[in-house]
């Protein structure tokens, strides 16, 4: 893990923090983070304010561009539909309104999911040590070389259609490992410190320990590898969607793009039609990188420039 | 050299082996626990084309025995894992008396191929930009852009290689849309064939480096930090060495070590995101193969590519850990826990 965090080292050039600071405040988490809000913001203020039966196939006249562009029919864009319409005459507001949430909580509820499955198993690793210890440990070895899109191919292929809730749950059974091997290693040195042994020799539980003496202590790494592990959800699921699996009936940003490359949207210039969705998951994967590294910024502070 | 210890080559060892074996028993358990039944879906599809089947109970019951359906579970998994373990995945429902290990051989080359290549690319670009970024005598402008283009990294390749496709294929037409080789160009080892493949691997090797340099780039700049401040660069420096010798001869390459290790954990990711590109640009590889089965409901095809995909993951993270130590003298894999 030091190497991981090493190989940012000094990555903050031109940033100059005043010595008493707040961590927290730094400008990666601040852009990543502001990133993020208005992803999220664009699904809440979306849905006050625009009309989504426009996301239903037919809403709309087909392949209509957004406002101030022109289509290959010499259709001009027209305010009822400021960023076009879709092959099948649905609104892409409307669409990236509904799916680009989709994606954001698809990705969290994994995440959270695979995070407090990793915390669990983490600790009692590197608690309870011994057997326990083995297995966990060869168990998370082994399902983190296992690409989790190929598994759940095979899964979502099986089973036909799925829900939001049950993408997430799918890829919350691959995004378990990095957590458990990152609590485990930390964990084990933990367990060795002061505070630890002091805390065991004055009759603490050992839940107490784990959770009120080391967890605290954790939370920085934990943020971290929360947002990784958000990433990873977000690109296998985008990844399913692309490749036609994922839920059917609801409006993901993967499957808008699935639907473009399957209709030639490449080359009949329908760039609104798969550029928008694209834009939005690059602007979040970007955002996701800057909160990681803002985090990386607060639990290490030798990245600090002082 | 040589100086792998037992306990360490057996860790590995049964690592890859726990690896393939659960990923082939999950392959094998999640399509049984399905309520789709393959054989249903051939006879659809038979239906389909033919407007009615006859005698469509007698077809299916046959069907069932092809494929196995009517024997005990337990016989059905141990027949399945004989097969898997010599790549016998059965018969493509899609196209039907085909084996899916033909499939398989057919597009495994072009996969190898696209990624060998991309990785070969990336490890080189992006070692040598994360020297740059952390050497002292770099130009400025290096080190202020390249930190700035590091921000797509963390972009999964197929929204790069749609960007790039939009750009270069179908706006200015530098590159073709699609494919692994022109439509009229006949495979062999001619002249015309070749370059016909690089033309169209281009464009799926370009989207994949552009957002993977980074990572090598990000981890070859902190390395090369460290390295930095060690007495040996101070002493070639004290020594007078030329500043680029000490670069190439005395940073780099105790730098570049540890990258090595770095890749094992990634491969996992970049096998993924190149089946997507591949998808996309409906290159003639496992991901094409893969996203026409799962339209057709081909489910051995789905099965096969998937454990092949995931057998050459492990492997390849198995031969990094273990080339590891030879390449790298200073690291030495005394406990099991490495």
């Amino acid at each position: 893990m030091t190497g991981m965090t090493g190989n940012r080292a000094g990555e903050i050039k031109g940033w100059r923090m005043r010595r008493f600071e707040s961590p927290w405040i730094n400008p990666k988490l601040f852009w990543g983070a502001g990133l993020l809000l208005a992803v999220v913001a664009l699904g809440i203020i979306g849905r006050v304010f625009w009309n989504l039966d426009l996301a239903f196939t037919g809403a709309a006249p087909l392949k209509l561009p957004p406002v101030g562009f022109e289509n290959l029919r010499g259709q001009e864009g027209a305010w009822h539909h400021p960023i076009g319409t879709d092959g099948s005459g649905r609104d892409m507001l409307a669409l990236i309104v509904i799916g680009a949430p989709n994606s954001l909580f698809v990705g969290l509820l994994a995440s959270l999911i695979g995070m407090s499955l990793g915390i669990f198993l983490g600790f009692s690793a590197g608690f309870i040590g011994g057997r326990t210890d083995d297995i966990i440990r060869v168990l998370s070895d082994v399902m983190i070389t296992i690409p989790p899109l190929l598994i759940l191919v095979v899964v979502q292929s099986a089973w036909g259609d799925v829900s939001l809730t049950m993408m997430a749950l799918l890829i919350a059974g691959f995004v378990w490992q990095s957590p458990t091997r990152l609590i485990r290693a930390q964990v084990l040195s933990m367990k060795q410190s002061g505070y630890v042994q002091m805390a065991r020799l004055s009759g603490a539980s050992t839940m107490h320990i784990m959770f009120r003496e080391m967890l605290p202590n954790l939370v920085p790494y934990l943020f971290g590898s929360f947002i990784a592990n958000v990433t990873t959800s977000i690109v296998t699921a985008v990844g399913l969607e692309v490749l036609g699996l994922g839920p059917q009936r609801i409006p993901t940003l993967g499957r808008t793009i699935y639907e473009a490359i399957n209709a030639g949207a490449l080359i009949q210039n329908l760039w609104w039609w798969w550029g928008i969705p694209t834009l939005l998951l690059g602007l979040m994967f970007i955002g996701l990188l800057l909160v990681n590294l803002g985090l990386d910024e607060v639990s290490n502070p030798r990245l600090r420039k002082l | 050299m040589g100086r792998i210890p037992r306990s360490y080559l057996l860790n590995r060892v049964v690592t890859l082996l726990l690896t393939v074996w659960i990923a082939a028993t999950l392959i094998w358990i999640i399509p049984r626990l399905s309520p789709v039944d393959p054989a249903d879906i051939m006879l659809g599809r038979m239906a389909a084309g033919a407007g009615a089947v006859e005698n469509a109970d007698q077809i299916l019951e046959r069907l069932k025995e092809n494929f196995g359906l009517n024997d005990p579970l337990v016989i059905q998994y141990v027949k399945y894992i004989g097969n898997v373990v010599t790549f016998d995945f059965g018969l493509s429902t899609a196209t039907f008396p085909t084996q899916v290990s033909t499939l398989i051989a057919r597009a495994l080359p072009w996969t190898v191929g696209l990624m060998l290549l991309s990785v070969v690319i990336t490890f080189f670009i992006g070692n040598a930009l994360g020297a740059l970024m952390a050497w002292d005598r770099s130009p400025k402008l290096v080190r202020v852009a390249i930190p700035a283009a590091m921000v797509f990294t963390s972009i999964p390749p197929i929204l790069s290689g749609l960007l790039l496709m939009w750009i270069l294929a179908a706006k200015l037409r530098w590159f073709p849309l699609t494919g692994a080789y022109g439509l009229t160009v006949e495979p062999g080892w001619t002249w015309g064939f070749v370059q016909s493949v690089i033309h169209h691997g281009f464009l799926p090797a370009l989207s994949i480096v552009i957002v993977t340099f980074g990572f090598w780039a990000l981890g070859m700049r902190g390395l090369m930090i460290t390295v930095q401040g060690e007495d040996y660069v101070t002493l070639a420096k004290a020594k007078g060495l030329r500043p680029r010798y000490i670069l190439y001869r005395y940073m780099i390459r105790n730098a570049i070590l540890p990258q090595i290790t770095a890749f094992a954990l990634k491969i996992g990711l970049l096998v993924a995101g190149q089946v997507l590109v591949e998808r996309i640009f409906a290159y003639n590889g496992m991901g094409k193969l893969l996203y026409d089965a799962i339209l057709d409901q081909d489910f051995p095809v789905i099965q096969g590519v998937s454990f092949v995909i995931i057998l050459m993951t492990a492997v390849s993270v198995f031969l990094v850990d273990l080339v590891y130590p030879f390449v790298d003298p200073r690291i030495r894999h005394d406990g099991g826990d490495a």
